[in-house]
């Protein structure tokens, strides 16, 4: 099978899988895949930055934090609908990650992941701090319409799940046009060798720039969801540095820079994360622990995460082996 | 005509090593220049000049009618004037056809162009069948080629090639020598840094020679294998009886 034939398999299993939910009877279980596919989506988001151009990125919550803030405060204070308000997030968080991203740039490696998680967190402290338009530490509520889809919102979970469903479609989609793209290769360049992509021609900071803001803005309009999703947003839920490593834990154990790796990483994360948390109960952190450990697991075995496993394991049973690492 | 590439009294100061002192040369259209000196002489140091990666402490380089000592690596590669590493430089990850595609985007206005282009270079340097192979995975030889191939899809005007040939078996260095001397009508000038003298003598229209930072001698191959400087440089210096 070609890799072409292969991805369009793939991509039908998953419209298929896509529809499965919707069948079941219980709003809690759709609220866990809906959310489950809401991280798939933002372990795409941070793919772009982090996986397809390798910058390490352990401060995507500020990002997320602001596309939730942004839309349910224009919501809130002047009747703006989210929808226009996802969008106002996303172009202020890509002007954050412009803010945070130039002067982080030129740092390699771990500086560069310590940066980004001290931005969010500083935005964080901030937030928690401005009591009377954000709310200080308790958060925003949004508005109760009820079923106003208009409004972003509705009482019954099928909407959010199929929005949700659209924006994994979407990431998806910009994950697989960027890869094939100049500025994906340039960034797959960069992540290999910035001197040698440099001789190249290749502006590294623009490269990067970009990759920030479309990954950010992105990102934001997950913020955006969120909020809708459960009607509330506080400091603690959506701009926590928890939230920024599971993102990135996520699309690395699934396979980072690819574009199948990161939701594969959400659907297995998320589950048992869920699974562990009502196994163990009351014991706080048991959440990061577990990703510890499956971050631990996963890059002993296979640094380039779980699809690379599975796609070894395809490539050994089935079609006749293909060399392209695409 | 004015040079391709003129380098006027360069000097590189690392700290209180002189590693390029008053070096001046020019490199014209179409010709293959070999660049020779022993171990530490400043070859790479002028390379690393030329390309934009280090400012010079003195002097300037004129290419193709602009001053480049003050540009960016991009900017310099967009040009026209692209460079190779001594120590090569593969993106790992990458598929050999994909890591010559990042150089020919220099150029290529779309994905497929640059596809076309890059497999046309791949071809040049006798490296199409391996076109799938992760390049991490190549042998040095190949892995030379590689390094070639993206600087030329780069569509350059000139190359400096820096030790190519280095580590090579002779049948290697051969089929090399022949992809090099074929730049100069593919429009490619060459300045090319060599320690095999077998190569550089073979492939040079003009050798220069530095030694210590400084440049010794200048002239056809057949002279400087004469030049008494030179000779003594290299029987001071490095032994190259192999070559
Ligand atoms: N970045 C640097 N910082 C300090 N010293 C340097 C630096 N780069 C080169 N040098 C020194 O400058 C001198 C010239 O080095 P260069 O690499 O240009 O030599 P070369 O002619 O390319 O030698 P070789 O044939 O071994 O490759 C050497 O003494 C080297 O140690
Ligand atoms: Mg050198």
């Amino acid at each position: 099978m070609t890799p072409l034939a292969r991805g369009g398999a793939v991509g039908a299993a998953l419209v298929a899988a896509m529809v499965v939910p919707l069948a079941t009877p219980s709003p809690y279980a759709l609220s866990i895949v809906t959310l489950t596919l809401l991280y798939g989506y933002l372990a795409l988001s941070w793919n772009i930055i982090g996986g397809i151009g390798g910058q390490l990125s352990l401060g995507h919550a500020a990002y997320f934090g602001i596309g939730g803030y942004a839309s349910t405060l224009l919501f809130v204070q002047f009747g703006v609908s989210p929808w226009f308000g996802m969008f106002a997030g996303a172009a202020l968080a890509a002007l954050a990650a412009a803010l945070i991203g130039y002067p982080c740039f030129r740092l390699r490696g771990a500086y560069f992941a310590l940066a980004t998680l001290a931005a969010a967190m500083i935005l964080k402290i901030a937030v928690e701090n401005s009591h009377g338009l954000l709310g200080g530490p308790r958060g925003l509520e949004v508005t109760l319409l009820r079923d106003a889809p208009l409004q972003f919102q509705h009482t019954r979970k099928e909407f959010y799940y199929a929005v949700v469903v659209v924006m994994l479609t979407i990431a998806l989609s910009i994950n697989y046009l960027l890869l094939r793209s100049r500025l994906g290769f340039h960034l797959v360049a960069i992540r290999n060798d910035q001197d040698a992509a440099l001789a190249l021609g290749i502006d590294i900071t623009r490269s990067k720039l970009a990759a920030a803001m479309l990954s950010a803005a992105l990102t934001a309009a997950g913020g955006t969801f969120y909020a809708q999703f459960v009607m509330f947003i506080s400091p603690d839920k959506v701009l926590s540095a928890n939230l920024s490593v599971q993102i990135a834990v996520m699309c690395i154990v699934g396979g980072r820079g690819t574009v199948f790796g990161p939701l594969l990483g959400a659907l297995l994360l998320l589950p048992a994360e869920e699974i562990a948390r009502r196994a163990l109960g009351g014991i706080v952190g048991a959440d990061m622990m577990l990703y510890g450990l499956l971050l631990m697991i996963v890059m002993r075995r296979e640094p380039r995460g779980v699809q690379r496993i599975l796609r070894d394991l395809w490539n050994r049973t089935g079609a006749p082996r293909s060399v392209n690492a695409g | 005509m004015s040079a391709l590439l003129e380098v006027r009294r360069l000097a590189k100061q690392f700290g209180g090593l002189s590693a390029v002192e008053d070096v001046s040369f020019a490199v014209e259209t179409g010709e293959i220049v070999g660049l020779i000196g022993p171990n530490g002489a400043g070859k790479t140091t002028l390379f690393e000049m030329a390309s934009g990666f280090q400012r010079p402490t003195r002097g300037e380089i004129w290419f193709d009618g602009t001053r480049i000592d003050r540009l960016s690596t991009p900017a310099i590669c967009a040009r026209g004037l692209a460079r190779t590493f001594q120590i090569v430089r593969p993106f790992g990850d990458m598929t050999v056809l994909d890591n010559v595609i990042v150089g020919a985007f220099m150029r290529a206005p779309s994905p497929k162009m640059a596809r076309a282009h890059a497999a046309t270079i791949l071809a040049q340097v006798h490296l199409a069948g391996r076109c799938d192979q992760v390049a991490r995975t190549l042998t040095l030889a190949d892995r030379k080629r590689l390094e070639m191939a993206k600087a030329l899809a780069t569509g350059p005007k000139l190359v400096l090639l820096d030790e190519v040939m280095a580590g090579l078996t002779r049948v290697e260095t051969d089929e090399i020598m022949e992809i090099v001397r074929a730049l100069p009508r593919a429009g490619v000038t060459i300045l090319m840094v060599e320690h095999n003298m077998h190569a550089v003598m073979g492939l040079s229209d003009r050798v220069i020679v530095i030694h210590h930072g400084r440049k010794i001698g200048e002239g056809s191959p057949a002279q400087i294998a004469e030049n008494p400087a030179v000779v003594a440089a290299y029987l001071g210096g490095r032994d190259d009886a192999d070559a």
